[in-house]
């Protein structure tokens, strides 16, 4: 069931980013692309989690490793999306 | 707590979603990309109340990867932006496969040691762990191979060899064999090895795949790339049976093919085309051969047209991105608009090497937004232009896209440059440019070519002004 309900779900937030992009200045390309490949970086969550003391040492240092990709992807993500936003704002 | 997780998630996902809905507008984007950044927390955050996490480890990791992407976010500059955004998407990618790879083993271990009650691996979850593995593998090294293309340690252009659409054809064979195989019987003797094989194929295949596509065609491949990194971290939601990861990732995969397939349609092609035509190698008919003369100008003569123009466009490509142009363009913009002169910059949709990418570079540059105008309103009043100033664009301005129906970019809309009064090329050599492609414009009657880097170009042209 909880599949089930996990399918529902991915299939909505499709519809969900297909309507979210419709019509987005070229401008905002870029920082667009930049912040959701931030969002991506939420595989971060998936990482945590195996890394339980409950795992044992190889699936434990998979997890490790996979913390540390996904938090360069998602600090790095978001640090530099605000910097080239903040590029734009400043002229007005 | 378990309920009070989930519903923290679900708070995340719906800063996720405003955040990116803010991302698309001009005076809200930066606020969307910090409610976005506060989802992320907040995810992370809740994780961490989990049970039995090791909390050495985790928070370890947290604190490295943290400030390995601090660092290289800082320290970036604008022109290298495309690079950095191929590689942080990449290990996006890797996190997503190693996150598949560590549920299927920490699984597996637990079945040897009899423990398998609580964690059974049914074919579902291993076809989902197929899936994070192969679509993270080969967002992993595509995005590693699209970085080196874009910072110049691989070659820019399009890599071809005999049979490859053949090799890469058997490489998805096998992943899809190796894959059943593993997800028919994920508890197997077999299953392991079967496991391996798919990850070594899905990073194989992520370089075959990504080598036939040349340089002019990156924005299309960076932003699918981006895409697939939010499909990988969506299957490995699936992997652990985790909403928030289903969501976000979703968002992001949908998101990223909208803009992929706009990229497309800029360029009048289909993504079919542009993933397997091997467009711009070397071994393609680059189409009929231009037979004019090239034309040089010195910068005293390019000086005395510019110094008479009243209207000037300024068509910027990946050559301004190289050379870092963008601060001397700009001071050239303003002398000659102090000169009674209109300047405007021409941004074609796919210049550059990712989506947006001159928008960025002249942004850096203080030029105001409204001096940026789209293709499709410059053109119908190009033959008003008395300069248009071509600086390191090629394909995006190729007359052949509009005449020369052999040409492999025939029917891709261009800046009809060609039509100006008078165009200067700013180009480093005589070659042809980054797609391979012979371009008739820069043999074209009004042409004139300014040889040598972009910036020391533009510099002399400003330091023209100033002797004045």
């Amino acid at each position: 069931m909880e599949l089930i309900l996990l399918l529902f779900i991915f299939v909505l937030a499709a519809f969900l980013g297909f309507e979210l992009i419709a019509k987005v200045p070229s401008q905002l390309h870029t920082p667009l692309m930049s912040g959701s490949n931030a969002i991506s970086g939420i595989t971060v969550v998936g990482a945590i989690l195996a890394v339980n003391t409950s795992a044992d040492s190889l699936s434990t240092w998979l997890g490790f490793a996979a913390i540390v990709l996904a938090t360069i992807n998602v600090v790095g993500g978001y640090m530099v999306t605000d910097r080239m936003l903040g590029m734009f704002k400043k002229k007005k | 707590m378990e309920t009070f997780v989930n519903l923290s998630y679900i708070a995340a996902a719906i800063l996720f979603v405003f955040g990116i809905k803010m991302l698309g507008n001009a005076s809200t984007a930066r606020r969307g990309n910090t409610l976005s950044s506060i989802g992320m927390a907040l995810a992370v955050i809740v994780t961490l109340l989990g049970q039995g996490l090791d909390y050495k480890l985790v928070l370890g990791g947290l604190a490295v990867g943290s400030a390995i992407g601090f660092v290289a976010a800082k320290r970036v500059q604008m022109t290298g932006m495309p690079e950095l955004v191929a590689l942080f998407n990449g290990f996006g990618g890797l996190a997503s496969l190693l996150v598949g790879w560590a549920e299927y083993q920490r699984a597996a271990s637990a079945t040897l040691a009899e423990l398998n009650l609580t964690a059974p691996v049914n074919t579902f979850t291993a076809s989902v762990i197929v899936l994070a593995i192969l679509i993270g593998g080969i967002t992993f090294t595509g995005s590693i191979y699209a970085w080196g293309k874009l910072s110049g340690k691989l070659g820019g252009s399009a890599l071809t060899f005999p049979g490859q659409k053949a090799f890469n054809a058997l490489l998805a064979l096998g992943i899809i064999a190796t894959g059943v195989i593993f997800s028919v019987a994920p508890t197997a003797e077999l299953a392991y090895p079967m496991l391996i094989a798919v990850i070594v194929l899905a990073l194989l295949l992520g370089i075959f795949a990504v080598m036939p596509i040349g340089g002019g065609d990156m924005p299309v491949v960076i932003s699918l790339l981006n895409s697939c990194s939010g499909l990988a971290a969506c299957a490995a939601g699936f992997v652990i049976t985790n909403n928030v990861l289903v969501v976000a990732g979703c968002l992001v995969g949908a998101s990223g093919l909208i803009l992929t397939v706009i990229m497309c349609k800029a360029m009048n092609r289909t993504l079919v085309n542009v993933l397997f035509s091997g467009f711009g190698s070397k071994t393609q008919a680059a189409g009929s051969q231009s037979t004019g003369e090239l034309k040089p100008i010195s910068a005293a003569d390019a000086y005395y047209i510019l110094e008479a123009a009243k209207n000037v466009i300024v068509i910027p490509g990946y050559g301004m991105a190289v050379a870092q142009a963008q601060h001397a363009v700009k001071e050239l913009a303003e002398l000659l608009e102090n000169n009674d002169c209109e300047v405007r910059f021409a941004i074609h949709p796919v210049a550059g090497r990712m989506p947006g990418h001159m928008n960025v570079l002249l942004a850096e540059a203080d030029v105001p937004y409204e001096q940026l105008v789209e293709m499709d309103d410059v053109n119908p009043t190009i033959e008003m232009v008395d300069v248009a100033i071509v600086i390191g664009a090629n394909d995006v301005v190729n007359p052949a896209a509009a005449d020369d129906p052999t040409s492999p970019i025939y029917g891709m809309p261009i800046i009809e440059a060609h039509k100006a009064k008078t165009t200067f090329c700013l180009k480093r050599g005589k070659g042809a440019g980054f797609s391979g492609l012979e371009n008739a414009l820069f043999t074209a009657p009004n042409s004139r070519m300014l040889y040598g880097d972009a910036k020391a170009t533009v510099t002399g042209l400003v330091t023209q002004f100033k002797d004045s």
